[in-house]
């Protein structure tokens, strides 16, 4: 690899595909294929050195913390389950906003011993119960939260809520808010440093894009 | 019954044939450059009280090393995770010079947790440390056999990024801040979050001027020509500020007169080893490789536990990992079959051969002749009473 290899960006489908492609056009910056019909996971773009990759979102932090993508964007959620080690997060795009929260039944009665909490988010939950100073158990699960809680799995979930719809539909209401979630721009440590100016455009277009 | 006792333990790996000489190659080619440059080789060892080996390097440190209770003492034993505080200890307690020292070294180390993105537990480290000088020429001698290091193992394309703990340091201290609001500060501008250092800034209770230069460290970022930016940005910095500010300067400036082909980056907000180090921090990137894959530093005040303290920087790479990246190609030898045979001039003829450098390997009783089986290229034929080496 060379200084002029591809700068590549790492994307995941759905919602922050849809909210980032208006940013990366302001950018100058268009993908040619739709991920949401085309079956390649390398997308070219309008610019011949700028790639698009297409992953699950919580590998964006991964693909970009090892270099295989320059850049990315994930959710504050992915980046703090992540750890975020090795990465910079120099812009928040202010994109795909919603709450990190704990939901329980309507009207949960106090749990006696030990809260059974569910999540995919498993590092934040242990440690926003640690600095709460409780002890909990920690249910990892892959999706389909809501239902945990319905099932006897678990006491409360731990989840991102964004109208809060799901929860209402399930007979769960949100009860605490653990942080905001919105998605980062994340860079490579060694790519801002061997891709200075092409990054260093893309960050200062993006940040215009997010403030205009 | 367990059938995978082939199995090696994660992030625990052997090098194997011809990689192994490979390694083997590089390892002699980079401490003859060292000894060539005056630095004298220790030999630190494998495993020493726990203590000794976690002074004055932080939590990190302590968790990536492996204990164990020593049987005779009754204390703890930690497997070096890292030489350097090794070479802290020797330098300060054992050698005890009053002229600059230049030590190298070169061992396996182990961590706990692979951290490193090689996903390796068992890093070959290998570095150097110059003790006893403060001033950018030391700075300067190790950060240039940093990149002959990566030159000697074959690695192109090197970027050198430079840093300089005090800058922060400083900023911090004028700023006022406590201890948790210095380590706060210090995760946001590891990640260069700049969203959130306007919002920290914002609620904590700092004047602007000094807000307005911690707000300007994630932004200062670039080639040499930043750090008269930031001369502009931080003018208001303290003396340590202006100071470090200069070094950074007078070490872009010399680089660029000694080789301008390494392109030089220049970032006041790494903080790499911040809790160690005191002074200019450096690395080495290759494109292609998330990670630094050569790094060091100063750090003035590791002798201090050991009864004194001396100005001290140095790097260290896993040369595993350089090994991978780069292109190392040990010298070309022949190896030569030679048949199985009792013949004194046989005897000598071999053992003319291997005094010349090549590599025989004679046949054993009862085999056959498996000469490419064997990885020969040549072959030890009597031919008119002579023995002559014929090609394969």
């Amino acid at each position: 690899m060379s200084n002029d290899s591809p700068l590549v960006i790492a994307l995941s489908k759905g919602r922050i595909f849809k909210e980032t492609l208006p940013l990366l056009a302001q950018a100058g910056i268009e993908p040619i294929d739709d991920p949401e019909t085309s079956r390649k996971l390398i997308l070219d773009t309008n610019q011949e050195n700028v790639k698009v990759v297409i992953i699950r979102a919580t590998d964006v932090p991964t693909y970009v913390q090892h270099g295989a993508a320059d850049v990315g964007v994930a959710g504050k959620d992915v980046l703090m389950e992540h750890g975020g080690d090795g990465l910079y997060e120099p812009l928040d795009l202010k994109i795909a906003c919603c709450r990190l929260m704990v939901a329980g039944p309507v009207d949960a009665q106090p749990v006696q011993g030990r809260l059974r909490i569910a999540t995919k988010f498993i590092n934040t939950t242990r440690d926003y119960y640690a600095r709460k100073g409780e002890q909990v158990e920690l249910i990892k699960l892959y999706g389909s939260m809501e239902l945990a809680p319905l099932a006897g799995l678990s006491d409360r979930i731990v989840d991102v809520v964004d109208t809060g719809n799901t929860l209402k539909a399930n007979g769960l209401e949100p009860q605490e808010h653990i942080a905001d979630i919105s998605s980062r721009l994340v860079v490579n440590k060694a790519s801002l440093k061997i891709k200075h100016a092409a990054i260093k455009r893309l960050i200062a277009d993006l940040t215009a894009a997010v403030n205009g | 019954m367990n059938n995978n006792l082939w199995l090696l333990p994660e992030g625990i790996e052997e090098v194997l044939p011809p990689d192994a000489e490979r390694l083997e190659s590089l390892r002699r080619r980079i401490l003859d450059r060292y000894k060539s440059w005056g630095y004298e080789l220790v030999m630190p060892p494998f495993i020493e009280y726990l203590e000794s080996l976690l002074t004055g390097t932080g939590r990190e440190l302590d968790l990536k090393t492996f204990k164990l209770i020593d049987q005779v003492s009754g204390r703890t034993l930690g497997v070096r995770a890292d030489m350097t505080p090794q070479i802290a200890r020797i330098e300060a307690h054992k050698l005890r010079r009053n002229v600059p020292s230049r030590l190298c070294y070169m061992g396996t180390v182990l961590n706990t947790r692979a951290d490193d993105f090689s996903g390796s537990r068992s890093p070959l480290q290998i570095g150097l440390e110059m003790y006893g000088h403060s001033g950018v020429a030391s700075e300067l001698e190790v950060i240039s056999l940093m990149l002959e290091t990566l030159s000697l193992a074959g690695i192109r394309d090197v970027h050198l990024d430079l840093g300089h703990v005090d800058v922060y340091r400083s900023l911090a201290r004028q700023a006022g801040l406590n201890l948790e609001q210095e380590a706060e500060l210090f995760d946001i501008l590891q990640r260069k979050a700049k969203a959130e250092l306007d919002v920290f800034l914002t609620n904590q209770d700092i004047a602007t001027e000094q807000a307005t230069m911690l707000a300007a460290l994630p932004e200062l970022n670039g080639g040499p020509e930043i750090l008269s930016l930031a001369r502009e940005r931080l003018a208001a910095g303290n003396a340590a500020v202006i100071a470090a500010l200069g070094e950074l300067e007078s070490v872009c400036k010399s680089l660029a007169e000694l080789d301008s082909s390494v392109p030089v980056f220049c970032d006041l907000a790494e903080l790499r080893g911040y809790h160690y180090h005191t002074g200019m921090v450096f690395a080495a990137f290759q494109p292609g490789h998330g990670q630094e894959i050569a790094r060091g530093g100063r750090y003035d005040e590791i002798g201090k536990v050991f009864g004194r303290a001396r100005p001290a920087t140095g790097f260290s790479a896993d040369l595993k990992t350089l090994l991978r990246l780069g292109d190392v190609t040990p010298q070309e030898s022949q190896r030569v079959f030679a048949p199985l045979d009792v013949d004194t001039t046989l005897v000598s003829a071999i053992e003319k051969l291997r005094s010349e450098g090549a590599q025989v390997v004679q046949q054993l009783p009862g085999q056959g002749d498996e000469a490419v089986e064997m990885g020969c290229t040549h072959r030890l034929v009597l031919s008119d009473k002579n023995w002559v080496v014929t090609e394969l």
